[in-house]
């Protein structure tokens, strides 16, 4: 087990050094070079210079390569542009507790309604029930995420106002943010009307957002299932006389969440990029908003540290969906 | 299905794939005619295969220029786009043009992106994947670490920041970078088949045979590998179609107001969207009904080369 974690943490360096190369390299080949990159088009030619100097561009280029890894590491990406004159890490610190919220909402959506609903396909399988969530499936694969948002945005909330149309939360409720995870905030304050109307403002992007993971996890989950169904061990466990549920619980979902996990794990790297559009779409103010943003006045520090972050984030899933199958699968452990 | 039928139906396969074992169908005539028989893959492939139709023959399809400004009074930004008339059945866009005829000929943009988008990811990805399976050793090290650093970015993000490097994006900028973020998955999954067919008996006969060794990957290796790559391609022309309407949404994509693409039009559309909702609806339909059409496909294309579907 420690062999193993050592082995993915090793794993995990090399490509995070590597993944710095590639970003240091995309970085030198902005338009204006690095140093326009960091600074703002008011800066003063001394800053200019100064900055320059810092970087060392006098220096070898591997020389550059590790000053600026210095200045990745002490979180100093220079200033943002799209939100006044803040820096960016102070831009992201904000925007991150909204971006998380919505995710974990969205996951939570595609996970709850995946799994049963996968589980359920695969049981069975060629009956109605299958096929139509096959279908639904792959229509829900096919159909573009901010379009999605908008269909839902235009339906639930502009014509039967059922939810809010946009933002986190409504304007005029007096709320006190301490995390400023909205739901969470509610919570701990006792202000329980306000977390009930973050979760209000939650529903429309977390559906928006979970839909293509809800998709992946239904189809992996239908297929893995079928897979162990067919299963020496499964067969065994009927003939020993085992209770179904047991049967269900033990051996067929157990094995069966395996590959789940796998998929998960690759879903919340790119709910990031899913999180780009939603946020958009209902304005929500998170990482994706800024990153549009960015996009749109070509704010290349934030654009840079988004992209470093967004990395990061989904390398340590990645780590943690390798360890997690240690857990699950006893003979992982041996390998 | 009755249980008469179902037995029927596996009795025949059984035929089948006896016939197949001692009459050598080859894998891909094999998941070929089991892909004729499946109804989704037909749908898949006779929506595909309307669009393509539609993309060649475009031009005769669309009654008025695309590109040129109707007799039509167009007050977009007061919410005033006038809908369906006579001459026009779909109205007019915000620029007052025939929104059907720029609809049809936008078809042919957007294939042209999907399917350069995914030739050109394809083609790269086949020459790191095979050269990494086909040698293995340090090649397959370095060139796995690089595909891996490559996927450690979320694909969307990726393309997001090629296209943000590029000052004037234009259509092929899009094309690349939507490219460059396939190119590790068919790498990866080439790679894989290969080494598995470099285990395999056939190669050992042929490297026994003293079988020239680029001969051995290119004709012996390569052809045998590329099924589920192909499947792959097939899947990746949907998503390469929605990465670049999503980057057309982010205000990424070709700013030339002229251009006919789907992903563009929908994206211009959101912004009069109180004045005319088809606007964006259909070319959002047109969006979702190829994707589907290669998704469908694709999908069936993969169980029929599963061998665990093999009876």
């Amino acid at each position: 087990m420690l062999r193993v974690i050592v082995r993915r943490l090793l794993q995990m360096v090399v490509t995070l050094v590597a993944l710095s190369v590639l970003v240091f390299v995309w970085l030198r080949n902005l338009p204006g070079g690095q140093v326009s990159a960091m600074l703002d088009e008011r800066a003063t030619p001394e800053r200019r210079a100064l900055l320059e100097k810092a970087l060392g561009y006098d220096q070898p280029v591997w020389k550059q390569y590790f000053n600026w890894i210095k200045l990745v590491l002490s979180g100093n990406f220079g200033n943002s542009r799209v939100g006044g004159q803040g820096l960016v890490l102070d831009e992201i610190g904000r925007g991150f507790p909204a971006t998380m919220e919505l995710s974990s909402a969205a996951l939570i959506f595609a996970i709850g309604l995946g799994i049963p609903l996968g589980y359920m396909a695969a049981r069975y399988k060629g009956r109605l029930l299958d096929n139509t969530t096959i279908l639904g499936t792959l229509v829900g694969v096919a159909v573009p995420v901010f379009f999605l948002g908008y269909v839902l945005k235009v339906i639930f909330a502009e014509n039967l106002h059922w939810f809010p149309a946009s933002g986190r939360a409504s304007t005029g409720l007096d709320a006190t943010h301490v995390t400023n995870f909205f739901v969470l905030d509610g919570l701990i304050t006792r202000e329980f009307d306000a977390s009930a109307d973050a979760i209000h403002h939650l529903i429309l992007p977390a559906i928006t957002l979970g839909t293509i993971p809800l998709a992946v996890i239904v189809r992996i989950t239908r297929a893995s299932v079928l897979d162990v169904l067919n299963e020496d061990y499964v067969r065994t466990a009927e003939a020993k006389g085992l209770r179904a549920r047991t049967i269900r619980g033990r051996h067929i979902l157990r094995n069966a969440m395996l590959p789940v996990t796998t998929t998960i794990g690759l879903q919340i790297g790119l709910l990031l990029a899913g999180a780009v559009l939603t946020e958009t779409v209902f304005n929500w103010g998170g990482i994706g908003s800024l990153l549009k943003d960015s996009i749109t006045v070509r704010d290349y520090p934030t654009l840079q540290a988004l992209l470093i972050m967004a990395a990061g984030v989904y390398v340590v899933v990645n780590l943690m969906v390798d360890l997690s199958y240690a857990v699950i699968d006893p003979r992982v452990r041996v390998r | 299905m009755t249980r008469l039928a179902e037995y029927k139906k596996e009795r025949l396969d059984k035929l089948a794939a006896a016939s197949a074992d001692t009459g050598g169908v080859s894998l891909w005539g094999d998941a070929l005619r089991r892909l004729s028989r499946n109804p989704v893959a037909i749908i898949g492939a006779v929506i595909i295969g309307l669009f393509i139709l539609l993309a060649i023959f475009a031009p005769l399809l669309t009654g008025h220029d695309p590109y040129a400004r109707q007799l039509i009074e167009v007050r977009a930004n007061s919410g005033e786009i006038p809908g369906p008339q006579p001459g026009f059945p779909l109205g007019v866009d915000q620029e007052g043009r025939d929104f059907l005829a720029r609809l049809i000929i936008a078809s042919r943009q957007t294939l042209l992106v999907g399917v350069f988008a995914t030739l050109i990811g394809l083609a790269i990805g086949t020459v790191i994947g095979s050269l990494a399976g086909a040698f293995g050793g340090w090649v397959d090290t370095l060139a796995m670490r690089f595909v891996d650093i490559m996927l450690a970015i979320p694909s969307l993000l990726l393309a997001i920041s090629l296209v943000a490097m590029v000052q004037h994006p234009n259509q092929w900028t899009i094309i690349i970078a939507v490219a460059i973020v396939q190119t590790p998955i068919f790498a990866r999954l080439l790679r894989g088949t290969m080494l598995a067919q470099r285990e395999s008996d056939h190669v050992l006969a042929a490297r026994a045979l003293g079988v020239r060794r680029h001969s051995i990957v290119l004709r012996h290796m390569l052809p045998n590998a590329m099924s589920p790559v192909i499947v792959q391609a097939t899947l990746a022309l949907a998503t390469s179609i929605l990465d670049a309407a999503a980057l057309s949404f982010l205000g990424l994509g070709d700013p030339n107001p002229d251009r006919a693409e789907w992903g563009l039009m929908l994206a211009q559309a959101q912004r009069f969207l109180d004045a005319s909702k088809i606007l964006a609806i259909w070319p959002a339909v047109a969006i979702i009904l190829v994707a589907l059409g290669f998704t469908l496909l694709g999908e069936s294309m993969r169980e029929a080369i599963d061998p665990k579907n093999r009876r």
